[in-house]
């Protein structure tokens, strides 16, 4: 039914948190090394979607197919990056640190690192720009560096489905324009990627296909397409304007429930 | 000096209230630092006051009063964990039935005693001087396998604490590594009784790893400072203890909060005195 192609299936995929529904029957299918940018309002399952991805919620029903297989049979294929917010910055912890447990997926609770999981921690940390960091307290960082840190874990684990959540919000320029160099070249290793975004314009311009999500799947497709101010209007209700050709959303990036 | 410090090592029962109080610097000191990053102080004072009731029925039963201690410290343990599992309630609340519930257990089933008062004091404050040898084998078995098992369990403990996303989608399992703490919070409990009693283990959690976070920025290093300051608190305090003829308990946790005051003033980044100089 499905071609091996297609790197992430979902089918049907319903979930929430106690008595209150997110996603509601969800499918859709990702290709291989695919990228595509996960746009909605607050409140439309986005973070949901990926939190049901990772396995930290369950499934209310459907299913989730990773290269054919049900959710959870790979357990090293899938990273996630968190909104900085989720974890509390003033543990004592350095860059290197929080790297190295990208490659815990590899070492398991006992073994300690070795030669490989030291160069792809130093691999990752020079792609993402913070080697000169390396040796720093994580809470001495700054926000755009917080987030780099968590770009290099998700590097060192070396997965094939990478989940950014919210990337662009709150960061420096200079921390986006990494981040999007960080995107061109999975695509060039064929890491399938998932990221969630209130940016609309960055979602029509830097992504092939765009998941317009509010609960329920709206629209999704190539850019071009899904982008339509009918699809915008029905994702975002009453807080899109429309001016011109211009879509306003009335909506800034607080963090999602 | 030398011989201020040799006296008390004369006696058998100073010698094992030395090495009691050792072992209970060193393990509090280093569970503690879970206890303090992941912000578990008034989980572990709580599980400190639930023990009073074990401690009482093993009186009654005339058994080993830190066994029984430590059947009770496991069980409100898991029932902590049971409570507040998959956020039915909020973990505190639970904690907060739990605390007083089994407080007021514990005092019910002692008041019925009656020749027991001079023992409750002890429970609470600590006795140092009255650990037998098969309380400081019991403590330190007890004390080895706590170490053992937090250097064994170091990275799950980690990401469960520092990244539980983390945990989850390494399908590590969170629910019952944080449940495996809490029984590891309770060994420690029991390891204290005598020592600094239930009333003050609270403290040797809290302020040895508290005052090697302000001086030290990776976990490895924030648990060897901490197990430092708590052992030397430990030993210090047994020797106030002895000259100065006050508590044990006490003598230890006050020392341990004079190096806290010291090292909030003075550390290097973190302390009072460089943060203001630096502004």
């Amino acid at each position: 039914m499905f071609s091996v192609e297609n790197r992430l299936v979902l089918e049907n995929v319903s979930a929430g948190y106690s008595g209150e529904r997110v996603l509601d029957n969800l499918t859709l299918q990702v290709v291989h090394g695919g990228q595509v940018a996960v746009v909605g309002p607050n409140g439309a399952g986005k973070t949901t979607l990926f939190k049901v991805l990772v396995g930290l919620l369950p499934l209310r029903s459907g299913q989730i197919l990773i290269h054919g297989q049900p959710l959870g049979t790979h357990t090293d294929c899938v990273a996630y990056v968190p909104q900085r917010s989720e974890v509390d910055w003033r543990f004592p912890l350095t860059v290197t640190d929080v790297v190295m447990m990208g490659r815990y997926n590899r070492q398991g609770w006992l073994r300690r690192p070795d030669q490989n999981d030291r160069s792809a921690v130093q691999r990752a940390l020079e792609q993402m720009g913070i080697a000169d960091q390396s040796h720093r307290a994580i809470g001495d960082l700054s926000g755009g560096q917080q987030q780099r840190v968590f770009l290099a874990r998700a590097l060192a684990q070396e997965p094939h489905i990478l989940l950014m959540d919210e990337p662009f919000t709150g960061v420096d320029a200079a921390t986006q324009e990494t981040t999007l160099a960080l995107l061109n070249q999975l695509k060039a290793e064929q890491v399938t990627v998932l990221v969630s975004t209130h940016d609309l314009r960055m979602a029509a311009e830097r992504f092939e296909s765009v998941l317009l999500l509010n609960k329920r799947l709206i629209t999704y497709g190539p850019a071009q397409q899904v982008l339509s101010p009918a699809a915008i209007q029905q994702a975002f209700g009453g807080r899109v304007m429309f001016v011109g050709d211009v879509a306003v959303v009335d909506e800034c990036c607080p963090p999602e429930g | 000096m030398l011989e201020w410090l040799s006296t008390p090592l004369a006696y058998a029962f100073m010698q094992r209230g030395l090495l009691a109080s050792l072992i209970v610097g060193i393990v509090c000191a280093i569970i503690g630092c879970y206890v303090v990053l992941r912000g578990m102080a008034f989980l572990g004072d709580a599980l400190a006051h639930a023990i009073l009731p074990g401690i009482a029925i093993a009186y009654l039963l005339q058994g080993n009063l830190m066994l029984g201690a430590l059947v009770a410290a496991v069980a409100v343990a898991m029932l902590i964990g049971l409570f507040s599992r998959k956020g039915t309630i909020r973990e505190d609340t639970a904690i907060g039935i739990m605390f007083a519930a089994a407080l007021s257990l514990g005092v019910a089933l002692i008041s019925s005693i009656r020749t027991y008062a001079v023992d409750l004091s002890h429970i609470l404050f600590g006795n140092v001087l009255g650990v037998s040898s098969s309380d400081l084998l019991l403590a330190g078995g007890l004390g080895v396998f706590v170490l053992i098992t937090i250097a064994v369990l170091y990275k799950p403990f980690l990401v469960i604490s520092f990244d539980p996303v983390l945990a989850a989608t390494l399908r590590w399992p969170a629910e019952l590594l944080r449940i495996v703490l809490l029984i590891l919070l309770a060994l420690t409990i029991v390891v204290s009784l005598q020592t600094v009693g239930v009333g003050l283990v609270a403290a040797m959690l809290v302020t040895p790893a508290a005052s090697a976070y302000l001086l030290t920025r990776r976990l490895p290093a924030m648990m060897a400072v901490s197990a430092a300051i708590g052992a030397s608190s430990g030993v210090l305090g047994i020797y106030i203890s002895f000259y100065w003829d006050i508590s044990s308990g006490a003598a230890i946790v006050l020392v341990a909060t004079l190096i806290f005051f010291i090292v909030f003033l003075l550390a290097p980044r973190k302390g009072l005195v460089w943060q203001r100089r630096r502004k």
